[in-house]
């Protein structure tokens, strides 16, 4: 039974998914469970209309964040950030580094918040862990052939065991986009469902790489299959593929999750990822946060920010707050 | 030697909703040629019957403007044939009226039928002419299409009565407007002939209604009437034309002043009249995938 | 993930810090004449008044209430300048100026934002993102059809009317005198513009951008002033064109002055629009336009989707989005970049809104608004949501000119379209749905100048702009608006 307020909140989900959520206990077990009823509850979702919601997001552009708020924008945003290293080239050794700036990014200043977490390929896993011992920033692995996708389940369950059994608290898995267009749904969510189990105790994102989804109908219906099949986390790209993320695209996940909580009961978060270098990005971001499902998405418990050279940038903006001088590229390590 | 045969004499009614009433006040008044012959008693309507007109036009304007373009076409150029078919009836008729000579009447006769095939043929392109795609700066489809502006009150030319009265009722019915015109008060049978042509042809009842009277009496309630959108006051006496745009502002009438006296009914007519009851509605849209 | 032994603060909102925009560019003069043929002069009949701001009532500057003598002097000047240098200017010089002052309202966009939000009350956002770059675009818009008139549809040389007296609101001046002018300049008329009493500034300040772009003298002619200095302009028999934008009432009082005169008449006047909703719209979407609809401008817009039309099976739904994002909209100091909801323009107009919003309590409608704090100077009224409401009540029939939303329901198009038309108004209609089909049938039955559909207040120089019938005649923008100054 919800509660009035629950009711209220639920809002933009139409009666009939209501109906229908309701009905599957709300633990989305049922709806996968049956690929047919899946399509027809992501059919039913309310579209969303493109330049609507870009309007939107350009309008939230608009706001202008100064002085205090500024500074607590910035630490919020660092103690979002998944400290993320991802390429080829990766090393025991660049692993380290940035675990080192990850659990104190400003050594002369203790007052910068640790960021949220470190996150790598599974290989790398134990590395991190190792380097984050007795630190408050948690382990995330990539994992199931990021970033394409493109291997057999067994593959890909075998590849988050990896990275759970080496020390990964979160697990940052991608869903099969083509499965997903190919109106496969009931594959995708087969595939989330085993991941999550495969997680055991770790939290799972899952990446909907919502570049290669298209539309932002498509992005509505990738989160809510997502949340149905249990992701703690929706994410929006590898951030190998472009368009990354965009405030649009965050917008439209934010309103999935309000939605989704307000019929099921359970928050889910929000991560994007890709492309966000600068601090006025990350701003963009904590806005639409902030006046799309409000406070409570305002930590890293619900919100994260992917991303590497992000955080030097809000480093050098945070001392600009502080000392009214603006930094040098050279004030602020590079890993 | 049999006796001359007496001559059947037609009763001139009003044009209302596609039927012939007499006015509901029962009352009428002598017409007589150009020359002082008595012609007929016509219908002398009231403010009742430009109340129940009114209620004609504005009942058949959902279906007339609802009708495409091209079936409006095809109704009006329907007119043309019927009138070419009677052309001798309306010569004579104008002949009466006016006192015009065989030539001029024909000619007249002859403009108006040709002047309801201009018009027939306007009708699927009005939209084409007047309205427009625009180019706004943003992901937005725009366009502007013309539309009817509704019901529209006319007062016919007091200087053509045939001719004339084709070339302010045509414009507007063509442009998917329904009318109610009241006639040339001194030369109204040339008029009430026609709408004998209209009911006959395939224009639907009520598009176009014709009151005979007394103008000063039944304009004034025409402008005044808040269920007509338009007014056109073509063959208003100019002294009072003022009264009756005043008149039309309480509903924010659009209004056509009077035509110019001793107009050239017959010069090529453009587009002005075309375009005088339209409204443009512009649309936006979102582009987006 | 982090540690869970260790509590948590809840967290909190992002609290936007105050991000004033600076008054000091505005370089207000403590007072402004009138300007008539190129220069600000002082009146010869008129007084003087003060122009105050809505949302703290400190006076801003001193203006001239025109006269009738000062209203002929402008008039004169205008006609003298259309039998002088302007009526004989080729189009393409015209054009010319016209571009000059498109470029100048671009490069003193920032000041003319300030001036437009101190004197009417709105959101610097608004003024600088909406107000100021229309008026700009505009300009420029015109400015490229004074030297092709003759391609323009209205036959091989279309004549200017001669001398328009202009009399514009004070919901969007700057922005208002743009779409008077250009038109009008662009077909070679010459302009008396009277700008609202409230908010004189504005077109005063442009008055020096036009001197600045060297205008000949007399062209555009600007006199301040009230209800009665407008008036005079509009019975002045020199003048050929009456065009308005205002209020149904004095555009009534303004067609029955104009009656039996040879001037030619425009007016845009009030709106009741309706914004429809089908149970299958993008809703997130729809209510962003049912707030943009009526919250823009403090929904001092005379196209305000002011009367919500939304199917019954989605209506608590969207009323309760409604409200969540109503919760979210930021009431305040209109020059906080933040702001979205600035003052109400006036004393007068704000007891208009309250007296309309008691009587739709009194009829028996539920009152909403999200909790805010008003300021305690100026004049100021919350977002405001009125739900069981019934097409007999007066806030479902009366222009409010406010921020109130009036919530009606309906079950079908038919009742829809029905219920959407049933309004002496006809200015612009919104209609949400994401069936293709049913937008244009939507769009076709609605007797409304502008239909916007999946959008809602939306405004381009291309586009045409104007009623059906109570809210006007004629329009502006877009081909279409060449005619209102053509002898056609």
């Amino acid at each position: 039974m919800q509660t009035a307020e629950q009711a209220r909140a639920s809002a933009s989900i139409p009666a009939a998914a209501q109906r229908y959520l309701a009905a599957s206990s709300l633990d989305g077990g049922a709806i996968v469970a049956s690929e047919e009823r899946l399509a027809r509850f992501l059919a039913g979702l309310p579209g969303v209309d493109q330049v609507g919601c870009e309007a939107r997001a350009a309008m939230l552009a608009t706001r202008s964040v100064k002085t205090t708020s500024k500074l607590r924008a910035i630490d919020l945003a660092i103690s979002m950030i998944d400290l993320t290293t991802l390429e080829g080239a990766d090393t025991d050794g660049k692993v380290k580094n940035l675990c080192a700036k990850a659990r104190r990014p400003e050594p002369a200043d203790d007052t910068v918040p640790a960021v949220a977490a470190v996150c790598v390929y599974p290989d790398l896993v134990t590395m991190a862990r190792r380097a984050l011992a007795d630190s408050t920033v948690a382990v995330a692995s990539v994992a199931t052939a990021f970033p394409s996708g493109r291997a057999s389940l067994a593959v890909k369950l075998a590849d988050v065991a990896d990275a759970v059994a080496a020390g990964a608290d979160e697990v940052d898995m991608v869903i099969d986009r083509g499965a997903f267009l190919q109106g496969r749904y009931g594959r995708v969510a087969e595939e989330i469902v085993a991941v999550k189990e495969t997680c055991g105790g770790a939290h799972l994102k899952v990446i909907l790489e919502t570049g290669e989804l298209s539309t932002y109908d498509n992005v509505r219906r990738a989160a809510w299959l997502a949340m149905l099949a249990g992701a703690d986390f929706v994410k929006t790209s590898t951030g190998k593929v472009s368009p990354a993320s965009t405030v649009p695209v965050a917008l439209v996940l934010l309103e999935a999750v309000r939605d989704y909580e307000a019929v099921s009961g359970r928050a889910v978060g929000v991560k994007v990822a890709g492309g966000i270098r600068t601090t006025k990005d990350a701003i963009r971001y904590l806005v639409a946060v902030n006046e799309t499902v409000g406070a409570r998405w305002l930590t890293s418990d619900l919100f994260r920010i992917g991303a590497s050279s992000l955080l030097n940038d809000l480093l050098l903006q945070r001392r600009k707050q502080l000392t009214g001088a603006y930094a040098g590229a050279d004030d602020v390590s590079v890993e | 030697m049999s006796e001359p045969r007496l001559e059947v004499k037609k009763t001139y009614k009003l044009f209302i909703a596609g039927a012939f009433p007499r006015s509901e006040s029962g009352r009428s008044y002598v017409v007589e040629s150009h020359d002082g012959r008595f012609l007929a008693n016509v219908a002398w309507a009231s403010r009742k019957d430009v109340r129940e007109a009114v209620v004609a036009a504005r009942a058949a304007l959902s279906k007339w403007s609802a009708a495409t373009a091209y079936n409006r076409g095809q109704v009006l150029y329907r007119v043309a044939e019927l009138l070419e078919d009677r052309r001798d009836q309306f010569v004579a008729a104008v002949r009466d009226a006016e006192g015009a000579t065989q030539r001029s009447a024909s000619a007249q006769v002859a403009a108006s039928i040709d002047l309801w095939v201009w018009y027939a043929g306007w009708t699927d392109k009005v939209a084409q002419v007047a309205g427009s795609s625009n180019p706004v700066a943003g992901p937005y489809f725009n366009f502007s299409v013309p539309e009817p502006t509704g019901v529209v009150g006319i007062v016919a030319p007091t200087d053509s009565s045939l001719l004339g009265l084709v070339a302010v009722v045509a414009p507007v019915v063509a442009t998917a407007n329904t009318v109610i015109v009241v006639a040339d008060e001194r030369r109204p049978l040339p008029a009430v002939t026609l709408t004998e042509v209209l009911a006959t042809s395939d224009v639907p009842g009520g598009v176009v209604n014709l009151l005979t009277g007394p103008v000063d009496e039944l304009a004034p309630v025409l402008a005044a009437h808040r269920d007509v959108d338009g007014l056109d006051l073509a063959g208003a006496p100019g002294e009072a034309a003022g009264a009756l745009e005043a008149a039309g502002a309480t509903n924010i009438k659009r209004v056509a002043r009077p035509a110019p006296v001793g107009f050239d009914w017959s010069k090529d007519p453009g587009t002005s009249r075309l375009l005088r009851f339209v409204e443009t509605k512009t649309v936006w849209h979102p582009i987006g995938i | 993930m982090t540690d869970t032994t260790e509590p948590r603060a809840a967290p909190e909102a992002i609290e936007y810090a105050p991000a004033p925009e600076s008054r000091a560019v505005a370089r207000l003069q403590s007072s402004y004449g009138l300007f008539i043929d190129g220069a600000f002069r002082e009146p010869i009949d008129g007084t003087v008044f003060k122009t105050v701001s809505p949302s703290s009532e400190e006076v801003l500057a001193e203006v001239v209430q025109a006269g009738p003598r000062d209203v002929d002097a402008a008039v004169t000047a205008a006609r003298a300048a259309f039998d002088g240098p302007w009526g004989s200017m080729p189009g393409r010089q015209r054009a010319k100026y016209l571009f000059r002052i498109a470029r100048l309202i671009q490069e003193r966009s920032r000041e003319l934002a300030v001036v437009e939000t101190l004197d009417n009350g709105k959101p610097i956002r608004e003024s600088r993102d909406v107000d100021i770059p229309l008026a700009a675009a505009h300009f420029f818009y015109y400015a490229g059809w004074a030297d092709k008139l003759e391609h323009a549809g209205f036959g091989a040389r279309p004549k200017p009317l001669g001398v328009a007296a202009q009399v514009i609101p004070w919901n969007f001046p700057l922005l208002m005198a743009a779409w008077k002018l250009a038109p009008a300049l662009a077909t070679g008329n010459t302009c008396v513009l009277k700008p609202a009493e409230t908010t004189p500034l504005s077109a005063l300040v442009l008055a020096d951008i036009l001197q600045q772009a060297e205008l000949p003298d007399g062209v555009v002619n600007v006199l301040t002033g009230d209800g009665s200095t407008g008036a005079s302009l509009v019975a002045h028999d020199d003048v050929d064109k009456v065009a308005f934008t205002g209020s149904t009432d004095v555009g009534r009082r303004i067609a029955e002055m104009v009656a039996g005169t040879s001037k030619r008449l425009t007016l845009e006047l009030g709106g009741k629009a309706a914004n429809i909703v089908f149970a299958d719209a993008a809703l997130d979407q729809a209510v962003e336009g049912i707030v943009n609809g009526i919250f823009f401008n403090q929904g001092h817009v005379c196209c305000a989707g002011s009367r919500l039309l939304v199917e019954e099976s989605v209506a608590s739904t969207v009323v309760d989005m409604l409200k969540r994002r109503l919760a979210t909209l930021r009431l305040g100091d209109p020059m906080d970049k933040n702001t979205d909801i600035g003052a109400i323009n006036s004393a007068e107009q704000l007891g208009r809104i309250v007296a309309l919003a008691d009587a739709g309590v009194d009829e028996g409608a539920e009152r909403w608004s999200p909790a805010c704090v008003l300021p305690e100077k100026g004049w100021w009224f919350p977002p405001t949501v009125f739900t069981d409401v019934s097409p007999s009540h007066r806030i479902a029939r009366e222009e409010i000119f406010g921020p109130v939303l009036s919530v009606l329901t309906f079950r079908t198009p038919d009742e829809a379209v029905e219920k959407a038309n049933n309004t002496t108004y006809g200015l612009s209609a919104g209609v949400w749905t994401e069936k293709g089909s049913r937008i244009l049938a939507m769009a076709e039955r609605l007797r409304a100048g502008v239909v916007w559909a999946n959008t809602f207040n939306r405004f381009d120089p291309a586009s045409p702009f104007g009623g059906f019938k109570e809210s006007g005649f004629g329009r502006e923008g877009g081909r279409h608006g060449l005619e209102a100054y053509l002898d056609v």
